[in-house]
């Protein structure tokens, strides 16, 4: 019997950890297919600009991660031919499968917007979702002599949903430190009404926001970059002026899954938001962003999906029904300048609440407080990606969601 | 939760004023939504509105994109029909619930 997993990003290198283990060897030939080499701790690179980590702190290779046993293609998929069980790869090698798990991902796509792949790109127009870029935004901060600093979200749903925030203090940090925030001029751009998606944490964001004196723009969508003028453009005719330009550019899934016509119209796979199985193909799994889940598109996410997974996988080869369910669990820390972090813990139904984390009424860590030890979380978090979460070993946190230790007396405020 | 009289019925809507029950929802009561909203519906917004309702009843998530590639009106012209955030304008005249961004 043959597993095919597509991406050994996070979640398909997680997959393979787990699986390698629990499937005999004689019977099961497990293969991931990725294109690249290199393995990018992702949230590592909102930090690159603000010169707090470099290089060696992000990239590793891809094979370390992997398990012996575990065949590992770096190839590129032309597409799924998922009614024939087989995945066709531009070299013309054609793999059959018996389960397919699509960990592809989301990308980013600048050129999805009018005006922002054009002069002012790389110039003064920037994003921190790649490594090339994050290190061209840290080359252009240093010898940047002020003006108005524009962080905006061209659309939804996109990767790691409190980047831009994280991205917007810490840039306040660094440039009050370097003795000139009187001449930066911070403005946080988003289709969302408020500074998040849900109101508490709204409120609690744009609350430290507003301490920090970073305007937020809410109910913008960008229609166009004017490169000429630097302003963004709202299709309802607003405009908000820059000097230097962040954006989230347009997020969708890997062109592929448009070629094998398996996706929305952001080219994410519709999966059922429970067993994580797609919603066309009953040997189909989804992991990751790469699927249309209601919730952020994540490491966390994918980590957490990740053991509903292995449960499910395993009862439907053994011939039981899929009984793990996936809540939709997210936990994030959220960087916010001055050696401090925010924490928050929320699913598909319960939106992010104040308390304490992982333990209920001790913490260590504070949901939806501004902490020095929320900020060393996700520092030690870097070491506990690279050494137990990709191996697919056990993590010191739940897969569901737990509401002990959450406030849910601020629901009824 | 409350009730509402609009158009000469009853309807429940939540506390940011959206119908709770589309099934409740007729054109007479799109109509009075329209007006409180200083909007006087055509047929193109009706279009949009069935479109809406339909795709509710399909489970499906409404973004703005995705009515921008519905064919009835791109997203410039969304924003035109329903100014201000016309997805929360247009749904509540609809009569569905508030789009909820789930990130």
């Amino acid at each position: 019997m043959k597993i095919i997993i597509l991406g050994g990003g996070t979640a398909g290198t997680i997959m393979a950890n787990k699986l390698r283990k629990a499937l005999d060897r004689e019977e099961w030939d497990i293969t991931v297919i990725d294109k690249n080499k290199t393995h990018y701790y992702q949230p590592g690179f909102l930090f690159i600009p603000f010169g707090i980590y470099n290089k060696h702190d992000v990239i590793k290779p891809k094979g370390d991660f992997f398990p012996a046993g575990v065949k590992v293609l770096y190839e590129n998929v032309d597409k799924i031919a998922c009614d024939k069980n087989q995945v066709l790869l531009e070299n013309g090698q054609v793999m059959a499968y018996d389960y397919l798990i699509i960990a592809t991902g989301t990308q980013v796509f600048p050129e999805e917007t009018p005006g922002m792949k054009e002069k002012l790109w790389h110039k003064s127009i920037f994003d921190f979702y790649t490594i090339e870029l994050s290190f061209a935004l840290q080359k252009f901060f240093k010898s940047w002599e002020g003006g108005k600093l524009v962080m905006a979200i061209t659309e939804l749903p996109y990767k790691c949903p409190v980047a831009p925030i994280e991205f917007v203090c810490l840039a306040e940090e660094y440039f009050a430190k370097k003795g000139m925030r009187d001449k930066v001029d911070i403005t946080y751009v988003t289709p969302l009404p408020g500074a998040f998606t849900k109101p508490v944490a709204t409120k609690m964001l744009s609350d430290l926001m507003h301490e920090k004196n970073i305007n937020i723009v809410p109910d913008f969508y960008i229609e166009r970059i004017d490169n000429e003028r630097k302003v963004l453009v709202s299709y309802d005719e607003q405009e908000v002026p820059f000097d230097a330009l962040t954006v989230v550019p347009v997020n969708m899934g890997n062109p592929m899954i448009e070629r094998s016509g398996i996706g929305d119209d952001l080219n994410f796979v519709p999966t059922n938001k429970h067993t994580l199985q797609s919603e066309a193909f009953e040997n189909v799994f989804v992991l990751g962003d790469a699927a249309n889940l209601p919730t952020s598109k994540a490491g966390s996410v994918a980590h957490f999906a990740s053991e509903i997974l292995f449960e499910n996988i395993m009862n439907h080869i053994e011939g039981r029904p899929m009984t793990a369910r996936f809540d939709g669990h997210a936990n994030c820390y959220i960087e916010t300048g001055y050696g401090k972090g925010a924490l928050i813990d929320f699913n598909y139904d319960t939106e992010p609440l104040p308390g304490t984390f992982p333990l209920p009424g001790i913490g260590p860590f504070g949901l939806l407080k501004n902490t020095k030890m929320n900020h060393y979380g996700k520092i030690i978090f870097r070491w506990m990606y690279w050494h137990i979460l990709l191996r697919g070993k056990e993590m010191p946190i739940e897969a569901d969601m737990n509401m002990a230790g959450k406030n849910s007396a601020y629901l009824e405020k | 939760m409350k009730e509402i009289e609009i158009a000469g019925v009853t309807v429940q809507v939540n506390e940011e004023g959206y119908m709770t029950d589309p099934s409740q929802w007729n054109a007479d009561i799109a109509k009075e939504f329209a007006a409180q909203a200083g909007i006087e519906l055509t047929d193109k917004h009706l279009e949009v509105l069935k479109f809406l309702r339909e795709k509710h009843t399909e489970g499906k998530t409404l973004t703005i994109r995705a009515i921008g590639k519905s064919g009835i009106v791109d997203i410039k012209g969304f924003y035109a029909l329903f100014p201000g955030g016309p997805l929360k304008v247009s749904s509540k005249i609809a009569g569905i619930p508030k789009p909820v961004s789930c990130v």
